[in-house]
């Protein structure tokens, strides 16, 4: 027994900040203390606080340390972990109150939350098969194997209301149904995670990888009884490098303790499952292209149908599922639909998780039942935007989705919402936008990343894009008309009925979006010439206030072009020919003197 | 589209192609191996010339044509060998959105390379990567296996320096 527990996040964003040389001192240290047998120190998945990492809770108590560093261990090892007293300068200020130190769930970003896909993240180690069976693991694929047939497995997926969390959102029931019955007496089916989570901003998948990857591989083996597979695969990122690590511990102690592999739970069940790693194509996350790509080939997507139910890996019929969707299995079958589908709203039922990023305080992973609002998110959970500058849009569903502006702050999230208002729920990732972000530019990142990731086989996803891409680069370089406004337009719908799979079916979407709610933007940078957030450089022009000018010569000797000019004490000039518009005259000024626009 | 052969001369050693052949032959019966057995090969050589190529088409009895279009199918595949130090900026929306499209510039023209390409002293390769997962310390670089986050375009000129060797 330990007296004490210490957890330390090892998840992406943590490790990035020097989590793990924290873990590795912490332990040296408390060694040195002669704690070892007292206290254990725990490397766990996310715990969704990423802006505030590396961090650190200890237990019982609770304590919640945020932005640890290594030089602080020594501290937190002699002061909490030896005399109890906390280190008060390293406590998360959200957590102390007047009358001491809250409970962690009761501040604002975790209270509205509702841990459900994330539920062992940040508790258990990954690590280790036997913290996640201490939670209640491989009880729902021993119940299912024992006391369930596949069709009341199938029955109460279909009654949970559980739809697809990559994106697309199909009823996860009806899928496995269609697996199950479409091809009678199939010799081999395939059960499939997608795990290839390529919208840039988007780590929810990951996350669960690293933090619970036990709890995909019991709803896989789920999946294969109730569908009558007995082979799986997950085909991760090979840029997850933790992630992949991590399953391949996982899968091996699964083998181990028979979670996996033959005759499971002497159930005479037998199933089993493979890594597949990514090699960085976007295209990859669209389910056929997946398997083309699982199976060694380039992956390019195919048209459906026939569907992969009927006709997917190796011609096989086959399931495939998002992370999320998965690590939500287990808890409805132990805790039944109803529990699930008693939270969310009339369409979609239960949680959905969200990574936060772009400008906003509390970057970081959330979830939150759906139905809640973007106010609620935005403000109360994320913390709101920093530096005083007001919000603009969220952007939901990476290249494949759509801003909301300011209008639709108080929509309930979920997702036939987001797509009546032109945007989409996607895999979760939401990037806050202030208005020091230009829309048009936004619009072009994603296209530019659209060209970069077609895979080249369809027409109007190859070339069609490419000609989107290079009409708003156009535009951001004031060279735009309006007539381009219309072509825009129109070319966008041709790309979205004519492509062959989801990748370019949605490309468009960021264009159309911010066509629909920023068009203003789009008129003054056409119009006017000018970008109104300041971002677009062909546009911008600095100048310096002659009144407010001192003459130091800061900015002239800052400037990499020589393109200021003034003798000292007097008011400068900016030769707007030579000028690259680089900035730095700005950030140098002491006096505020220089403005762009 | 990338030239077929690359201007570096192959300096493969029989050591690596008995290492790439043992792996081969572990994936024997394995339904798509031919995935696992390019990223291992990349492990070993660090990209994937036309020579590494042609030993895997033999052994695994695959069209060379074939194994060329995955290979540049997939950005994770290099026909050309890395520098010492590979740089990759994270241009994923939340890096994006605060600034990392300036740090890739800005290193661009430090470096004297665009995107993709090498020193000529094989020290640095700049990529643009997408989403490495580090969202809440954008804007991000890794620089091999480290990361830097929260950077400003002030921080390069350090992150630099401790590459110098």
């Amino acid at each position: 027994m330990y007296r004490s527990h210490v957890l330390v996040c090892g998840g992406t964003g943590c490790t990035s900040s020097g989590s793990q040389q924290i873990i590795d001192t912490l332990k040296r240290e408390i060694k040195a203390a002669g704690l070892e047998n007292e206290i254990e120190v725990v490397k766990t998945g996310c715990f969704g606080l990423c802006a505030l990492g590396p961090i650190m809770i200890v237990y019982p108590e609770g304590t919640f340390y945020s932005m640890v560093q290594e030089k602080d261990i020594p501290e937190i090892v002699s002061e909490h972990l030896v005399k109890g007293r906390i280190v008060s300068r390293l406590v998360y200020d959200e957590t102390v109150t007047e009358n001491g130190i809250k409970s962690l769930q009761d501040t604002a970003f975790y209270s509205k939350q509702n841990r459900v896909a994330l539920r062992n993240c940040g508790v258990i180690s990954p690590e280790n098969i036997e913290e996640y069976i201490g939670t209640g693991g491989y009880e729902a694929l021993g119940k299912v194997l024992t006391e369930m047939t596949p069709d009341e497995v199938i029955q109460t997926i279909l009654d949970s209301g559980l739809r697809g969390r990559g994106g697309g959102g199909f009823p996860t029931g009806m899928k496995w149904k269609l697996a199950r019955n479409i091809v009678p007496n199939a010799d081999q089916k395939y059960v499939c995670c997608n795990a290839d989570e390529g919208d840039p901003g988007a780590f929810m998948d990951r996350s669960v990888l690293e933090g619970d990857p036990h709890v995909v591989l019991e709803a896989m083996a789920i999946a294969g009884y109730a569908i009558g597979a007995n082979q799986g695969y997950i085909y991760v990122r090979a840029e997850y490098p933790i992630a992949v690590k991590r399953l391949e511990i996982a899968i091996n102690q699964a083998r181990e303790y028979g979670m996996l592999g033959k005759d499971i739970f002497g159930t005479g069940f037998d199933f089993d499952i493979g890594l597949r790693l990514g090699a960085g194509a976007f295209v990859c996350g669209e389910e056929t292209a997946l398997m083309t790509s699982i199976e060694g080939n380039r992956g390019e997507p195919r048209p459906r149908p026939p569907f992969p139910a009927e006709k997917g890996l190796f011609g096989k019929p086959t399931i495939l599922n998002n992370v999320e969707t998965y690590a939500n299995i287990p808890r409805i079958i132990l805790n039944g639909a109803e529990w699930f589908s008693s939270m969310g709203t009339e369409k979609s039922k239960g949680t959905k998780v969200f990574a936060l990023g772009g400008k906003i305080k509390n970057t970081g992973l959330v979830e939150i039942p759906m139905g809640t609002t973007l106010r609620t998110v935005i403000e109360e959970i994320g913390g709101g935007i920093p530096n005083g500058k007001k919000f603009k849009a969220a952007q939901t569903g990476g290249p494949s989705g759509g801003c909301i502006p300011a209008e639709h702050y108080d929509i309930p999230i979920d997702y036939d919402n987001l797509i009546s208002i032109g945007s989409m729920m996607g895999s979760g990732g939401l990037i806050v936008m202030d208005e020091d972000n230009c829309m048009v530019d936004i619009a072009k990142f994603f296209l530019a990343f659209t060209v970069d990731e077609s895979c080249g086989k369809c027409t109007p996803c190859r070339i069609g894009t490419k000609r989107l891409y290079e009409m708003l680069d156009k535009i951001t370089k004031g060279q735009g008309t309006l007539e381009d406004l219309d072509k825009i337009e129109e070319l966008c719908y041709y790309i979205k009925n004519n492509s062959l799979c989801g990748l370019g079916q949605t490309a468009p979407n960021p264009v159309l979006s911010t066509l629909r709610y920023f068009r203003d933007e789009y008129i003054a940078h056409v119009v006017d010439k000018t970008c109104p957030a300041g971002v677009c450089k062909d546009l911008l022009k600095y100048s310096i206030d002659p009144d407010k000018c001192r003459g130091c010569t800061l900015c002239a000797r800052k400037c990499p072009a020589s393109a200021i000019s003034g003798t000292v004490k007097q008011p400068h000039v900016i030769d707007q020919d030579k000028c690259v518009k680089c900035g730095a005259c700005m950030e140098t000024c002491k006096f505020g003197a220089i403005s762009k626009n | 589209m990338a030239a077929k052969t690359c201007s570096i001369p192959f300096a493969g050693t029989a050591e690596q192609e008995a290492r790439l052949k043992e792996i081969i032959a572990s994936h024997k019966g394995d339904k798509g191996a031919l995935m696992p057995v390019l990223q291992q090969a990349q492990e070993i050589y660090g990209y994937l010339p036309i020579e590494v190529q042609t030993i895997i088409a033999t052994e695994m009895d695959i069209p060379l044509e074939k194994i060329y279009g995955v290979v540049t199918f997939y950005s994770q595949f290099s026909l050309n060998p890395k520098g010492k130090y590979t740089i990759s900026v994270c241009l994923g929306t939340a890096c994006y959105v605060k600034g990392s499209g300036d740090l890739f510039d800005e290193l661009s023209a430090k470096l004297g390379i665009s995107g993709g390409e090498t020193t000529p002293d094989g020290k640095f390769s700049l990529v643009d990567c997408r989403c490495i997962g580090a969202c809440g310390l954008a804007p991000v670089l890794t620089v091999n296996d480290d990361v830097y986050g929260r950077l400003t375009v002030d921080d390069l000129d350090g992150i630099l320096e401790k590459y110098q060797d």
